[in-house]
């Protein structure tokens, strides 16, 4: 059996003529004058999507990718190039740009490339070809007749089946000689419900770095279908949410989301570096409630933000952000890690080869505590119930973030009544994790539906929280 | 940085010709082909040094293959032969098993556009990298020097980039359009006491010679850093809400979305059976002009193919158009209304500038900045996080942040719109003044 390596240095490198034995010298001559450190990013991607509207599945298209990213950084600089055409002239082209940025003249020496070991936190397969056309089309149809038979109310179904396969290989100075064979599937349902001329969304969706087998069960269509029927359903009788000050609490799960804004992006090395993070400096002090210890975790089994080795290499790896209610740690890639003179902790990631790679989360999610959800909801006198979120944004300098709930309710004297509409709610990261007074027993992480932007790159990612009970958060309603 | 037009297209446009024809010989009953490159200069530069050279070199190809009625799409980045016949290929074998849909048609030889003028969108700056950087380090050091509170930066940035692309179809279609876009940007960050906050300005235009001062730019990102500095959370009201062009936009944006042809078919639109209703205040009227040369959203066709046209979709006030595409329209029974691709240069401008508006609104919320998605169009439910500043009598009175504003957009822009501003944002293809609300809950304290 051949190994990772060889499999994806054959798909990629071979139609251009190349080999592995050609990485060494293509890299020594990145080596030049002041360059720190500089690398090679080959990439080979595919991915289809199926898409249902109407009761058939009338679109569908394929996607074919491939490239290679040639970076050369010096201090702080950073050149960069890239080609679809992966080829020595091509790759010598935009190493010619690439280490334009730095001063320094003159070679400096070959580079041994040492293959790092690639863990096997998912399967090494491409979905795409698990299962023909048909079938998958047959699955999305069987989602349409399920999210009609469960309410009457249904007017229309959407349903998305997007299958993804990747295969990357990275060269760099440090001697880094690494491969990985990333697959992703997500199923998302999206459906609209009337009454009385009313119209309301629901959707849900699910998936993860496995094979279609896995995805396409009765099991997960079920879940997928109750999940955004029920959703529009209780919408439909949603209430003005109020409006002001507030207690929250927030179920387990997705509405992780909030530590991804409130905490993540905020410690994310970059930010952290230059200064214009929020966090910038406060490692070893308190940022949060005691008993909240927040981790980014890419070595997962299956999950969606999981990497065997990030996009610089480096395996990936578990870091503890905040323990205890005290900040410990960044999220680095190599550049910002040797800047910081720190170890990189295996979260440098790039959307493609046409992308500089940035410090990014990978699956980040809270501890659980000893609470339960009933005891938070029993506990306030008035405030919302927030089971389901859409997305979120962070300004990481002022501290000040938003998410916003699609499916939330009102507690009132410790009950949860009726459900209101959708509302962004606001708040300051630190403020907001110091007002958390209760941690649930819950934990659990999200469904696998995660996309995380920056910079303009987006990355696959994951969140995760037990239920939370925060004391007071500003509701955006109207009422 | 180099960039032949004519070269380019010569090239696309025989990948194009050769995959339309090939496409018949595989069994295709009609192919449509999306062809385009671009090389752009990316570089950017942090508290006086070169922090990044990017150059970009992109190149896609799409291909849309129908059998009877049914089809399949397939895209690559890859152009060698052998990359283009697999392309092909997979989105043949997707029409052979994709659903019929009658409602997807290639634009026909009598609709499809015959003279495609030049709207002269395309302006090499020659700039070297080195020049670049100089500049990015330029427009940094003006925001810098402008207050003795901006103590960061995250840099000043310079980009241009150069593309064409090509559009046919096996009914004759063969029209391509080059275009450039440069800019330059800064981000900046404050601090004063225990507040630190961040803005950024930019331009952005079709001609380098049209771009801001790096005096300008820089100067503009300070002003507004540091005018954000010791916000603080207005109370909880109802009250009235002024949106600058830069925020403004965005409404304008989500009721075009709403009006669109893939909201409507969908049943997912707020304005569903509102054509001939009142959607804005009697004073309004919003027309789109498509082919005013060097603007940012001027194309001369759509992305059916079809010639793009001056034309209204608000008429004092009333709902007159919707915008559609081939395909929107005739899920709905319609007409295309060119619109394949969007609305082009769609502009709201009213007579008085934001100092005006400010006296008019006397006490309120200035919104500046937005967070969020938070706009639902099945409903027209907003509510959306927000900073900006409080106003009192008519004048400025503090910075304010961590708020949200909150109502519909039905009701925004149909009973609560009191005025727009002259002060239009021409570097976008939606472009407004700023808009006053008579009322909207803002969450605070």
């Amino acid at each position: 059996m051949p190994t990772l390596l060889q499999t994806v240095s054959e798909s990629i490198l071979a139609p251009g003529g190349l080999s592995i034995d050609d990485l060494e010298p293509l890299v020594g001559e990145l080596s030049v004058g002041d360059v720190d450190f500089a690398d090679l990013f080959f990439e080979r991607a595919e991915a289809e999507t199926y898409s249902l509207e109407d009761g058939e599945v009338k679109d569908a298209s394929y996607h074919r990718d491939a490239g290679v990213g040639v970076r050369a950084c010096a201090g702080e600089k950073q050149g960069f190039a890239y080609s679809s055409e992966i080829t020595a002239a091509r790759i010598r082209e935009a190493r010619d740009v690439a280490i334009a940025i730095q001063d320094g003249r003159g070679p400096r020496g070959g580079v041994n490339l040492d293959q790092v070991s690639t863990p096997k936190l998912y399967i090494a397969k491409n979905p795409i070809p698990e299962k023909v056309a048909t079938d998958k089309i047959a699955f999305l149809l069987e989602i349409d007749a399920k999210a009609r038979a469960r309410s009457a109310s249904v007017s229309q179904v959407q349903a998305t089946l997007s299958i993804s396969y990747r295969e990357i290989l990275i060269a760099a100075t440090d001697g880094t000689l690494g491969a990985d064979i990333r697959p992703l599937v997500r199923l998302s349902v999206s459906v609209l419900a009337e009454k009385n001329g009313r119209r309301e969304r629901g959707s849900s969706g699910l998936g993860g770095r496995y094979d279609l087998q896995r995805l396409l069960t009765d099991a997960h269509a079920d879940q997928l279908v109750a999940e955004a029927v029920d959703q529009a359903v209780v919408n439909l009788d949603a209430v003005d949410c109020p409006a002001g000050e507030m207690p929250v609490v927030l179920a387990s799960g997705w509405p992780g989301v909030l530590l991804h804004e409130a905490v993540g992006h905020g410690l994310e090395g970059d930010f952290n570096r230059k200064g214009s993070s929020f966090y910038a400096g406060k490692i070893g002090q308190q940022v949060a409630s005691k008993g909240v210890t927040v981790v980014d975790d890419g070595t997962l089994v299956d999950r969606r933000g999981s990497l065997n080795i990030d996009d610089e290499g480096h395996a990936s790896q578990r870091n503890v952000l905040i323990e205890d209610g005290t900040l410990v740690g960044y999220m680095q890639d190599k550049l910002n890690a040797r800047l910081m003179d720190v170890a990189a902790t295996g979260n440098g990631r790039r959307e493609s080869y046409a992308h500089l790679p940035m410090p990014r989360m990978t699956n980040t999610f809270m501890e659980p505590g000893d609470a339960t959800q009933e005891d938070m909801i029993e506990s306030v006198d008035r405030g919302i119930f927030a089971v389901n979120f859409g997305g979120g944004q962070v300004d990481i300098t002022s501290g000040q973030f938003v998410f916003a709930a699609s499916e939330a309710y009102l507690i009132e004297q410790g009950k949860v009544t009726a459900p209101v509409k959708g509302a962004t709610l606001i708040g300051h990261g630190p403020h907001v994790m110091s007002a958390i007074s209760m941690i649930g027993d819950d934990l659990a992480l999200d469904s696998g539906i995660g996309i995380c932007g920056k910079n303009g790159q987006s990355v696959p990612v994951g969140v995760g929280q037990p239920s939370l009970k925060i004391d007071r958060l500003t509701v955006g309603g109207t009422a | 940085m180099k960039f032949n037009p004519q070269q380019e297209k010569n090239r696309l446009e025989e990948l194009t010709l050769r995959i339309l024809e090939r496409s018949k010989r595989i069994g295709a009953d009609g192919c449509e082909v999306g062809a385009s490159a671009s090389v752009g200069l990316d570089v950017q530069a942090r508290l006086g040094a070169p922090e990044k050279l990017e150059m970009t070199r992109d190149q896609s190809l799409s291909v849309t293959v129908f059998v009877g009625e049914s089809r399949g799409s397939a895209t690559t980045t890859d152009l060698s032969d052998a990359a283009l016949e697999s392309t092909l290929q997979a989105a043949l074998a997707i029409a052979r098993v994709t659903a019929p849909d009658p409602a997807a048609v290639l634009a026909s030889k009598d609709q499809i556009i015959r003279d495609v003028p030049n709207l002269e969108l395309d302006h090499p700056w020659d700039i070297s990298a080195k020049d670049a950087l100089e500049l990015a380090i330029e427009v940094e050091a003006c925001g810098r020097q402008a207050d003795t509170r901006i103590t960061n930066s995250e840099g000043g940035s310079v980009s241009s980039t150069r593309g064409l692309s090509v559009h046919g179809t096996t009914e004759g279609l063969l029209v391509s359009q080059p275009t450039s876009v440069h800019g330059l940007s800064c981000v900046l960050l404050a601090e004063d006491g225990e507040s630190r906050e961040r803005s950024y300005a930019y331009t952005q235009a079709r001609r380098p010679d049209q771009l801001l001062s790096p005096e300008a730019v820089g100067k503009e990102a300070a002003e507004k850093t540091v005018a954000r500095l010791n916000p603080r959370k207005c109370q909880t009201a109802e009250v009235p809400v002024l949106f600058v062009p830069e925020t403004a936009a965005g409404l304008i944006s989500s009721f075009v979305s709403a009006i669109s042809g893939g909201s409507l078919y969908r049943q997912s639109s707020y304005l569903l059976d509102r054509l001939g209703t009142q959607v804005f205040p009697k004073w309004v009227t919003l027309k789109e002009t498509p082919l005013i040369p060097g603007a940012m959203g001027s194309s001369a066709y759509d992305g059916d193919g079809l010639a793009t046209r001056s034309q209204a979709f608000v008429t004092d006030g009333i709902l007159s158009s919707y915008v559609l595409s081939l395909y929107s329209a005739n899920r709905l029974g319609l007409q295309t209304t060119h619109n394949a691709g969007g609305v082009r240069n769609l502009f709201f401008q009213g007579q008085r500038d934001l100092h005006a508006l400010i006296a008019q609104m006397g006490r309120g919320l200035i919104v500046t900045e937005l967070m969020g998605q938070g706009v639902n169009l099945v409903n027209g439910d907003y509510s959306r996080g927000a900073s900006g500043f409080w106003v009192e009598n008519g004048e400025i009175a503090y910075p304010v942040h961590e708020v949200t504003v909150a109502s519909n957009l039905d009701r925004m822009l149909k009973d609560d719109l009191i005025a727009v501003g002259s002060d239009l944002d021409l570097r976008r293809s939606i472009a407004t003044g700023s808009m006053l609300f008579e009322k909207m809950m803002v969450a605070g304290s």
